[in-house]
């Protein structure tokens, strides 16, 4: 039977042709499939592991978070609290201040109200003195026109002088 | 779904010509003799031949060289030189194609003296040209899945490099990495190429017209040089264990001393193996071949009853040889499969390192533990 009988020349070219087709698919064709195809499983492997790690920690980010939250609303009442006596305080502080600026303000008013008055009331008095030396004088000078009422005076005034001593 | 029905109904009205056609055109050649001889026609497509028939223009081919190396040197010319019984002298040597009486029939033979010599004849006939044809085919389509890993890194491959990428991991992680282990990385080039070069030989086989219809995987001069590779790389690459086996395995003494019994069935199971390998991997591919041009030629043998049978006949056959060619399509990939496992599994064998290595061979390794105990 032909069918069964191997023909050389077939033969011949399968050898060559497997030969060729092997040895450019050993050198530029396998090598880098397995590589990409080995490389690819593993960093899916690794993507794998890495999403649920991602997973696991976004959980544990959320308890955290949660966590976070509560803490920072605490403190926020804390502060808020802690704000409001400091508020009061300043107000206290600054109320006590500035009545004690009153006071001194006051004081200080009065006392050059005082000092004023003084210096016033001197004035008033060398004017009033000197006034009535002046009125004094004139009047004296009135008075003393003639010789008797001169020597009246001068007898009162001795007569003041003798009672005194 | 009416559409479908439609063209389901024309091509059942339309078959019945075809026959007609089909006998009147075929009719040509064998006109003389009135019926058609479907052992001749039947073994004309499954052999090969010097060039490649045109389809649809019977007796027209697309000629192909022919190298031979005659009596006095290395003769080259083109097929349609010596078509149709026509002889071609180069030189001192006269070449023909052998007639249907001739030793060599359908071969290229040397005329000396009158005489039909049969020359060294390594001519690019239809089935080697069809090696070329699918040796590019796997080379391109490997090389392209090459180029994206190359080229994209980590990503998906799409399309049909996505396709032949499956494939590659399909029979790398089915059938190479199970059963060689840790030695798979240096086995898997060989296979993986055995394996994309016979399922391409066999869908190529499937396709009627030009780039296809050379029976490849249905010639024995293919699987044979197959099953060759396969026995090479299990012997030569075979382990002390292996050999140990073979030569001196673990049976009492008088099975294998004085006469060496145990040896000679080892190595005649050795020569089984790749022996198997080429009968299974080829009969099965002919088989295939062989039904469909049956059922397609059982129209022709109708012919003769009468247009009413020949249209009965022409849907029954187109039907089944529809059916058949799907089959096939399975079959190609099995074939290519199963034979990619087996040699996988014979390979394997010559990979033993011992006793204690475990689930390697398996019915071999079962074999000689029992023999073991026996002893």
């Amino acid at each position: 039977m032909e069918l069964f009988k191997p023909d050389f020349g077939l033969i011949f070219w399968m050898f060559v042709a497997f030969a060729i087709l092997f040895f450019v698919l050993w050198k530029w064709g396998w090598p880098a499939i397995m590589k990409g195809v080995e490389g690819r499983a593993d960093l899916i492997d690794k993507g794998v592991e890495y999403a649920q790690n991602a997973k696991e920690q976004l959980d544990n980010a959320r308890q955290q978070a949660d966590s976070y939250i509560a803490e920072a609303r605490k403190h926020q009442t804390e502060i808020l609290r802690e704000a409001d006596r400091m508020k009061t305080q300043i107000i206290d502080e600054a109320r006590e201040a500035a009545q004690q600026e009153a006071r001194k303000v006051m004081e200080q008013a009065q006392l050059s109200i005082q000092q004023e008055r003084k210096q016033a009331e001197l004035q008033f008095r060398n004017e009033v003195s000197a006034l009535a030396v002046d009125i004094a004088t004139k009047v004296v000078r009135g008075e003393m026109a003639d010789e008797k009422a001169q020597s009246r005076l001068v007898e009162s005034l001795l007569d003041d002088m003798e009672k005194q001593n | 779904m009416k559409k479908l029905l439609a063209i389901i109904l024309s091509f059942v009205f339309l078959l019945p010509a075809m026959p007609c056609m089909a006998a009147e055109a075929h009719g040509g050649e064998d006109a003389e003799e009135g019926k058609v001889d479907a052992k001749e026609i039947i073994f004309e497509h499954l052999g090969d031949r010097y060039g490649w028939e045109v389809p649809f223009c019977h007796g027209k081919s697309i000629p192909l060289p022919i190298i031979v190396w005659g009596h006095d040197g290395l003769h080259c010319f083109m097929s349609s030189d010596v078509e149709h019984g026509r002889t071609y002298v180069d030189g001192d040597a006269t070449f023909k194609v052998a007639g249907a009486d001739s030793e060599y029939k359908g071969k290229i033979v040397e005329i000396i003296d009158g005489k039909e010599y049969k020359p060294w004849d390594i001519s690019i006939t239809k089935n080697v040209l069809g090696l070329f044809i699918a040796v590019a085919l796997v080379i391109w389509s490997i090389l392209d899945v090459a180029r994206w890993h190359k080229r994209n890194g980590y990503k998906a491959p799409r399309k049909f490099t996505g396709a032949v990428e499956t494939l590659i991991t399909f029979v790398y992680d089915g059938v190479i990495k199970p059963t060689l282990k840790d030695r798979a990385m240096k086995f898997a080039p060989y296979l993986l190429t055995v394996f994309f070069f016979i399922l391409y030989m066999n869908l190529l086989g499937l396709i009627v017209v030009f780039p296809g219809g050379a029976n490849l995987t249905g010639n024995i001069a293919v699987t044979l040089v197959l099953s060759v590779f396969t026995f090479l790389l299990t012997n030569v690459i075979g382990t002390k264990h292996y050999w140990k086996e073979i030569l001196w395995p673990d049976v009492p003494l008088w099975l294998k001393f004085p006469i060496p019994i145990m040896p000679v069935i080892e190595i005649f199971g050795a020569l089984t193996k790749p022996a198997a390998l080429t009968v299974r991997l080829f009969a099965n591919m002919l088989g295939g071949h062989m039904i469909i041009l049956v059922l397609t030629l059982l129209i022709f043998i109708f012919a003769a009853m009468g247009p009413v049978v020949t249209g009965g006949m022409t849907v029954i056959s187109v039907g089944f040889s529809v059916f058949m060619l799907l089959i096939d399509v399975l079959v190609s990939f099995i074939q290519a499969y199963v034979f990619t496992m087996l040699s996988t599994i014979f390979i394997s064998f010559g990979q033993e390192q011992g006793h204690d290595e475990g689930a390697h061979g398996g019915g071999h390794h079962a074999k000689t533990a029992d023999q073991h105990v026996a002893g």
